[in-house]
């Protein structure tokens, strides 16, 4: 007679860490955990001591992580309307809602935890960042009002202020600007999403740009999100007292992008839309990599 | 159309990254013309490799994009000429200006033959510069050796403007998909020459 192995420990934990990354938006998390980084070198390079530099890059990932799996947790039934995101692990029923709650929980408890260690001021700002994400913008907002965006900008901004004031031990205006350059970063990514996505949207009621105000203001405010990247930026990586050849190329890369954004306003199409959409998240990484070379 | 490839794309960013770091690093010691010149070579550049990866070769078909890359070569030889040729400046400038606003006109309200000749002129002379005058330097000593690289990423971007110049024109010297094929490779090898010209010159 056959018998049932019990898994062993290794094919659990392989088994589990598959169906617990997509929950984590992986790019996601990994691109928001970079500008983190970004902000606590901007401010502290060399990044000495290691303990505060792996505790702020894993902290980060804690809460940033946890954020997203409760947001994937209370937005599941929307996930389900939707196409593009149907087949998440939970609304495709690979995981059960109690254990991508109690997943999300625990990761965003460790890393506010972790976060109040490193620093009070740190963790505040992590903890503010964790709430604006999951209570106001998922919860409260984002099945009321198109505007709620303006919320997920904020919270989106919070890694690299965040990791800046760790570095910094206070909140000065280059962690502002930093962050206001995320703020207005984020509604072009998710604006973008809602037009091309428009009947995804529809299909489960969530209140887009598109829906209240129409393709062509929504191509206007793209434009003007990526004008406000572009100023926010560029004014934070000035003061930072990044060498004239950063500012030349910041500067070439912001004409591409005032040349697209042009085009998108002219003569608009989709693919001009996505191109701009992808373009501003080069020019965010490129961004981001140049405030990391010019402090090293 | 050829649908750009993976390989296609690491060539441009690879592109895009030299064309990068010659627009952070690689201008110390020239005086600001020479740098504002420079830097719009390079810029265009960068930009090109970074809308070509997002867009594929459709990107080439954009009227825009064509006036734009006419401004690499001009702005590099009105570079080359400041800084070697300075008696030469204003006369290659004005020409460079009607050429960039001639390109423009045409291609937007004149089209045809006559846009296609136009584009051929003004980028042929502006890459006759850029190949001649930095060989010539390096012959008679004014530059060290190496700078001819320059030269060279010349007679490239001269050969993959002539390409693209009779694509357009619809007459292609060479089949449409094996032009975009060599592309990614014709700029990058460009780009490499150029960088490592220049660097000889610093």
């Amino acid at each position: 007679m056959e018998s049932k192995n019990p898994p062993n420990i290794i094919t659990l934990v392989k088994t589990k860490f598959a169906l617990y990354l997509p929950l984590i938006k992986s790019l996601q998390t990994g691109l928001l955990l970079l500008t983190g980084v970004t902000g606590y070198m901007s401010a502290r390079c060399p990044v000495l001591p290691w303990s505060t530099f792996i505790g702020l890059i894993c902290s980060l990932f804690l809460a940033i992580s946890g954020s997203t799996v409760l947001n994937m947790v209370f937005d599941r039934d929307i996930d389900a309307r939707m196409s593009r995101t149907a087949d998440r692990p939970l609304p495709a029923g690979r995981i059960s809602v109690k254990e991508a709650l109690f997943l999300g929980l625990i990761l965003s408890f460790g890393g506010l935890v972790w976060s109040f260690l490193l620093s009070f001021l740190y963790g505040i700002v992590v903890f503010a960042g964790l709430f604006i994400d999951v209570v106001i913008y998922t919860l409260w907002l984002k099945r009321k009002t198109a505007w709620s965006i303006v919320w997920g900008g904020v919270s989106g901004g919070m890694p690299i202020l965040a990791g800046r004031a760790l570095g910094l031990g206070e909140l000065d205006i280059i962690g502002c600007l930093l962050s206001l350059s995320i703020l207005l970063w984020i509604p072009t990514h998710i604006l973008t999403f809602s037009m091309h996505y428009y009947n995804d949207y529809e299909r489960a009621g969530i209140p887009t740009f598109p829906s209240t105000y129409g393709n062509k203001n929504t191509r206007l405010i793209i434009a003007l999100s990526s004008l406000g990247v572009a100023f926010s930026i560029a004014l934070g990586l000035f003061f930072l007292g990044l060498s004239w050849g950063y500012l030349r190329l910041l500067a070439v890369l912001t004409v591409g992008m005032l040349g697209l954004v042009l085009v998108s306003i002219f003569r608009p199409s989709v693919s001009i839309n996505f191109g701009l959409f992808k373009y501003a998240s080069l020019y965010m990484l490129s961004s981001m990599s140049m405030v990391l070379l010019g402090v090293l | 159309m050829k649908k750009i490839s993976v390989l296609d794309r690491l060539l441009l960013l690879i592109t895009g990254l030299i064309a990068a770091y010659q627009v952070v690093a690689g201008m110390d010691g020239c005086c600001v013309v020479v740098t504002i010149y420079y830097t719009i070579a390079f810029g265009i550049l960068v930009v090109a490799a970074l809308l070509l990866i997002i867009f594929g070769f459709e990107a080439l078909d954009n009227s825009i994009v064509v006036v734009a890359l006419a401004l690499l070569p001009l702005s590099l030889s009105s570079g080359l000429i400041y800084r070697y040729i300075p008696g030469l400046h204003i006369v290659y400038l004005t020409f460079a200006v009607a050429g960039l606003v001639l390109i423009l006109v045409t291609r937007y309200y004149v089209g045809g033959k006559i846009a296609t000749v136009i584009l051929g002129i003004v980028h042929g002379v502006a890459g006759l510069v850029i190949v001649i005058l930095p060989v010539v330097l390096s012959l008679n000593g004014t530059a060290p050796p190496l700078f001819s690289f320059v030269g060279i990423g010349g007679a490239l971007i001269g050969v993959g403007g002539l390409l693209l110049a009779f694509l357009k024109a619809g007459k292609p010297i060479l089949p449409k998909d094996l032009i975009y094929s060599v592309l990614p490779c014709l700029l990058l090898a460009m780009t490499i020459a150029f960088v490592v010209g220049m660097a000889a010159e610093q």
